[in-house]
């Protein structure tokens, strides 16, 4: 089976943001990860490799440091990566998922896995997207996954609860928290994954050059105004409990 | 040329989702400014009945696709419908809640259309005469302001509990569309719902929120209660649910949920910047925690530094006090 699993690099959760003189995100400085979600859709791609058989393919679309996450997918045990660097080109989601919609075709696909949003600009719709690029059926926020006879049967969350969703194969398939326990790369896999194919493609190799534009534009960049801290109401449990019940609904208006 | 500001009416189970109101009360001040009318899109098994609700909150028009096929939202199915009524009408804007659904959906049905979209906003304004959207990035530690200046429609998906709800007394036009539901790849093989007569997290106006300082599972009914008094949704911290003591999609944060409620109440909970990420966009945040130098305490309108355990059933009696007066 061809597994492909798309990732991205993401600043550290961690991570404090500032902005440059630009006035654009400032990455200098920031350490970098993959992202969360993603890393759960690697462990499901490893394990579906060890129980059905196959190969885990991993592929970035972003800039050259992105090549360290997905190092980190080979160390983990997937067995070659796929790298479009863009540079620092300002790709939206339409452009992405068109650059990584192409680099996934070149490689084949029986199943494509991702996180299903990344924790940096949280827009949660590449993978949908290139879903319906390569009109694939999607499931998003999965949770459970089975993979047997050309179907996936996956169970996804919904709100106030889940549903069980089967859709035929080739699908795209996207993480959610509780998907998995993803597992550390040892230090033998980290060894073997230095060896493994890094292929480095630009937007030219994949015959993009000039083809992807984006359509939504970032106008301007803020920095949210901090939260102040408001009071410690002082006192004895009894008397503060009746002071914030009686301040939430007089002073704050909120209940 | 396109023309109309379209929102996306959720329902589920014979219910209009709440955020479904608020886009369209925004929703009709823009149409307004544009000059254009405001639409609302109805999918669903035998929800025709609903239809007249939506003119209530602005609707002009409401476009009702009623299916057997559209009786549970299905990927295929709402995108093959609602992407042939958008390429039939030819609406400028096309807005969604930021639910489950909305965000499914509405990657489908940008990528069909060939357009942007701009996903979990809390902010629409006209400026220099193009919609403006804002969205948090970073998990609220930044802010873009972003727009889709040429295709069409301007697609955007909006965090529940954004904009306030408006009711006005108007009827609606009601057209009803024969959906083409298309192929259905998605097969739904089973739906579980959660009983609870709590609201939903992400649309819930007051939220009563438990971390590491709960000490164990059986301590989240306090808060449960707590929530009960309040008409309250429950949410947890990372530590909390890490720790096995409650599930997953109550987490509250950067790997959790996002949540804008008027009123939110931390009990044991540190600050952690990745929870603080998930809720610092409440209105008021009230934090109950025994260490009086807790990060949350930084970000709190309110605090009490005190034991939990001794403070929320206390609290509880006195709000009863208060909301009975």
């Amino acid at each position: 089976m061809n597994i492909v699993v798309c990732l991205k690099q993401t600043f550290d959760t961690e991570a404090k943001i500032s902005l440059d003189a630009g006035g654009k995100i400032d990455c200098k400085g920031v350490s970098l990860i993959m992202n969360p979600y993603d890393e759960f859709a690697v462990e499901e791609g490893l394990r579906l490799k060890e129980s059905a058989g196959g190969e885990v393919t991993v592929i970035s679309v972003g800039p050259g440091s992105a090549q360290d996450a997905l190092r980190q997918a080979l160390a983990m045990g997937a067995d070659k990566a796929v790298l479009v660097d863009t540079g620092d080109a300002e790709l939206d989601e339409y452009a992405t998922a068109t650059v990584l919609a192409k680099a996934i075709e070149d490689v084949g696909y029986d199943i494509i896995l991702g996180g299903f949003r990344a924790i940096d600009d949280g827009s949660a719709q590449v993978a949908g997207r290139v879903a319906e690029i390569l009109n694939l059926p999607v499931v998003n926020v999965v949770t459970e996954l089975e993979v047997a006879d050309g179907r996936a049967k996956a169970t996804r969350e919904i709100e106030g609860g889940s549903e069980v969703v089967e859709v035929p194969l080739p699908a795209v398939i996207t993480a959610q928290k509780g998907l998995n326990e993803p597992r550390y790369p040892s230090m033998k896999g980290i060894m073997k994954a230095k060896k493994k194919p890094m292929d480095k493609k630009t937007l030219a190799d994949l015959g993009l050059d000039g083809q992807v534009a984006a359509k939504v534009k970032a106008l301007s960049y803020t920095l949210p105004e901090p939260r102040k801290a408001g009071k410690v109401i002082p006192g004895e449990a009894a008397e503060a409990a009746a002071e914030l019940a009686k301040l939430l609904r007089e002073e704050a208006k909120v209940i | 040329m396109a023309k109309g500001i379209w929102v996306f009416a959720e329902q589920r189970d014979g219910q209009i989702k709440k955020v479904t109101f608020e886009l369209l009360s925004e929703g009709r001040k823009i149409a307004d400014q544009l000059g254009e009318e405001l639409g609302a899109v109805l999918l669903g098994n035998g929800v025709a009945d609903l239809a007249a609700s939506l003119g209530e909150y602005g609707a002009d028009k409401v476009y009702v696709a009623d299916s057997d096929a559209l009786e549970n939202y299905t990927t295929d199915g709402y995108t093959n419908v609602i992407a042939d009524l958008v390429k039939q009408y030819a609406p400028s804007v096309l807005l969604m809640g930021c639910t489950v659904t909305g965000r499914d959906l509405a990657a489908q049905v940008a990528q069909r259309l060939e357009t942007g979209l701009m996903t979990d906003c809390t902010g629409m304004e006209i400026a220099d005469g193009q919609l403006v959207f804002t969205r948090p990035i970073y998990a609220g530690k930044a802010i873009v302001k972003a727009a889709c200046p040429e295709a069409r429609p301007v697609m955007a998906t909006i965090r529940p509990n954004t904009f306030a709800v408006q009711a006005g007394a108007k009827e609606a036009e009601i057209i009803n569309v024969t959906p083409n539901t298309g192929n259905i790849r998605q097969v739904i093989k089973d739906i579980v719902r959660q009983v609870s007569e709590r609201p939903e997290l992400t649309e819930a106006d007051i939220i009563v929120s438990g971390g590491r300082g709960m000490k164990g599972p059986e301590n989240f009914k306090l808060l449960e209660e707590l929530a009960d008094v309040l008409g309250a949704a429950v949410g947890a911290s990372r530590a909390a649910v890490d720790a096995g003591w409650i599930p997953q999609s109550f987490q509250v944060g950067q790997t959790g949920k996002t949540v804008s409620p008027v009123l939110y109440i931390a009990c044991g909970i540190s600050g952690a910047i990745q929870h603080l990420a998930g809720m610092s966009s409440a209105k008021c945040i009230v934090a109950i925690n025994k260490d009086e130098e807790a990060n949350i305490f930084k970000v709190a309108d309110y605090g009490i530094v005190g034991d939990l355990f001794e403070v929320v059933p206390i609290l509880k009696e006195e709000l009863k006090k208060v909301l009975a007066s």
